[in-house]
């Protein structure tokens, strides 16, 4: 549904984006994951017509973004990063002129709003004019609008900036509804957002991909092996040997003893669930099992290690240039 | 059809602000205060004449109210076109909206021509308030419909051209008064350009006279219509509508 190809941005000379290459299935949610200035709304404003890129092409359901902007616009939905809305407007006024632009006939288009403010679970504010609202009422407004011509593709800033710890779960509820009939791309800061909403993941970082795909294999990727970490009331040395003997665990760490219970962290292969094994033998040795729990790697892990790991070559990189400049002078 | 959506929500937008009740009210305030002053001093001056017809000869209503009204209403126009203007394209690039418009589906042709067209009728409801006084007129004297009709015409016909030199520099700049200041200094050079016109003489002089507006304007309030000035007005509106057009353009490429 979205392919970019090679895709380069540059404001001047500095590159906000360079060769940013991705595709997106039809009815996937993909999570567009970066830190400040990494290039995602340089990205997403290439995809929605606002701004031409300098090099590469994007195609969005199979329209060219630059050479058939029209069509583009008219199976997207939009929603900036910073909601522009008309303030001088009342959320009615302005949603039926959205669906009015985007062609929807006069009769339509009243039960068209109704039930996007309802989806949004906006439908109290109606009347009210946009500039009183606060950011929440306005972030999920910009959200309505984005949604009122139910168009193919969603392209979302961080679609939950702003809202309130309740609203976050409606809107993520509301998006997660949306896969499926509809393809979203969403650019987010909060990592456990991707893990929940989303079935893939692009991470982008100074202006260049640097890993994409779903993200259970990203995690197969970046950690081949899980961790379950375990507190025992039993004799350390004894649990700890017991342990290390069980089929497919690699590493045994202790993490310490307090009031005669030892917590341990494991390390075993991804593949195998040892956890119902150390239930067995804790069973058998009469030992109280007080926690068993998976430390699967959160979003943040893998990000701080691909972009870690990015650096690093960098600096590697770097370094290696340096000595060769050093040998040819 | 799309660009009636936007000139729907543009109207919507000025009267839902203090904008358009500001502009009209002031208008109406300081047309009616000229035409006061204007009418009050030709009834003396027919009531001084009732006495002297040597004065009665040269006594004409359109002489005497219509074209200094007209003349008077165009320099106010002037000082609001300015106003309405400025905030069609930069309170756009200003709050960021331009990035949502420019994004639905609707060619940038029809986003100014929408835009253009509410101003144009902000505009005529201007020019509707004032059609109290000919009526007034028309109540204690014999009132000839071509003068006021050509003179009316030539109103709009300025108007629409001051619409679209503003709607051009609000389009160049995201501060609305520097749009505002930028209208107006440009429609006061127009303005004045022919003065220079005796002094530059030969045909540079004529250049001048031919660009400027007051020159054009001039015959319309005295009941001409000129096709040489009708064209100068629609050539000044169709390019200043074409270059906003490749001003909005320039963002899709320059990026």
């Amino acid at each position: 549904m979205i392919e970019v190809d090679r895709l380069t941005k540059r404001y001047g000379p500095v590159p906000a984006i360079q060769d940013v290459s991705f595709t997106v299935e039809k009815g996937q949610i993909v999570g567009f994951l970066g830190p400040n200035g990494a290039g995602k709304t340089t990205t997403m404003r290439i995809l929605s017509c606002f701004m031409p890129a300098s090099g590469g092409t994007a195609r969005v359901a199979g329209y060219d973004v630059f050479e058939q902007s029209l069509e583009v616009r008219r199976r997207i939905g939009y929603l900036p990063e910073n909601v522009p809305l008309y303030a001088d407007m009342t959320v009615g006024a302005y949603l039926d002129f959205v669906a009015n632009i985007k062609g929807i006939g006069r009769s339509e288009r009243r039960r068209r709003v109704g039930e996007v403010l309802e989806r949004c679970q906006i439908p109290d504010v109606r009347e009210r004019l946009i500039g009183r609202l606060s950011k929440g009422y306005r972030q999920r407004v910009g959200l309505a609008q984005a949604l009122i011509a139910d168009p193919d593709v969603l392209i979302l800033d961080e679609p939950t900036i702003g809202l309130d710890p309740k609203q976050i779960v409606g809107i993520r509820q509301l998006i997660k509804s949306l896969a499926g009939a509809h393809t979203v791309i969403l650019s987010t800061h909060i990592l456990p957002e991707v893990s929940m909403v989303c079935e893939a993941v692009i991470i982008i970082n100074r202006g260049r991909v640097v890993a994409s795909g779903p993200l259970d294999r990203l995690m197969q990727e970046l950690s081949p092996t899980a961790r379950v970490q375990v507190q025992v009331e039993g004799p350390p040395e004894l649990v700890a040997q017991s342990l290390r003997a069980l089929p497919g665990v690699q590493r045994v760490e202790s993490r310490g003893a307090a009031d005669g219970a030892s917590t341990f962290v494991l390390e075993a292969e991804r593949t195998r669930d040892v956890r119902r094994e150390i239930a067995q033998l804790a069973a058998q040795q009469r030992w109280g099992l007080l926690e068993l729990k998976a430390l699967d790697l959160s979003l943040e892990d893998v990000f701080i290690r691909i972009v870690a790991g990015e650096e690093h070559e960098e600096t590697m990189a770097d370094e290696a240039a340096g000595s060769t400049e050093e040998v040819a002078s | 059809m799309r660009a009636w959506a936007i000139f729907k929500k543009e109207l919507r937008v000025y009267f839902s602000s203090p904008i358009a009740y500001a502009v009209l009210t002031i208008f109406a305030l300081i047309s009616g205060w000229f035409f006061y002053n204007v009418f009050g001093f030709y009834v003396m001056a027919s009531m001084q004449a009732a006495m002297n017809p040597m004065m009665a000869r040269d006594m004409s209503i359109v002489e005497g109210v219509l074209r200094p009204l007209f003349q008077n209403m165009s320099v106010i126009m002037l000082l609001m076109m300015p106003i309405l203007t400025m905030r069609l394209f930069s309170e756009e690039k200003k709050s960021g909206t331009i990035e949502l418009l420019l994004t639905y589906p609707v060619r940038d042709g029809e986003v100014l021509l929408g835009k253009y067209l509410a101003a144009l009728a902000v505009f005529a409801a201007m020019l509707a308030l004032t059609l109290a006084y000919p009526l007034i007129m028309a109540w204690v004297t014999l009132l000839e419909a071509g003068p006021l009709a050509t003179g009316y015409l030539g109103l709009l016909l300025q108007g629409a051209a001051f619409i679209a030199i503003g709607i051009l520099i609000s389009s160049l700049t995201e501060n609305q008064i520097v749009a505002a200041v930028a209208t107006f200094g440009t429609l006061l050079i127009f303005w004045v350009i022919a003065w220079a016109s005796d002094s530059a003489g030969g045909s540079l002089g004529r250049v001048l006279s031919h660009v400027s507006l007051t020159e054009h304007f001039d015959s319309f309030s005295k009941g001409v219509i000129d096709t040489k000035d009708l064209i100068y007005y629609l050539n000044l509106t169709i390019l200043a509508l074409f270059l906003t057009l490749r001003s909005l353009d320039s963002k899709r490429w320059r990026g």
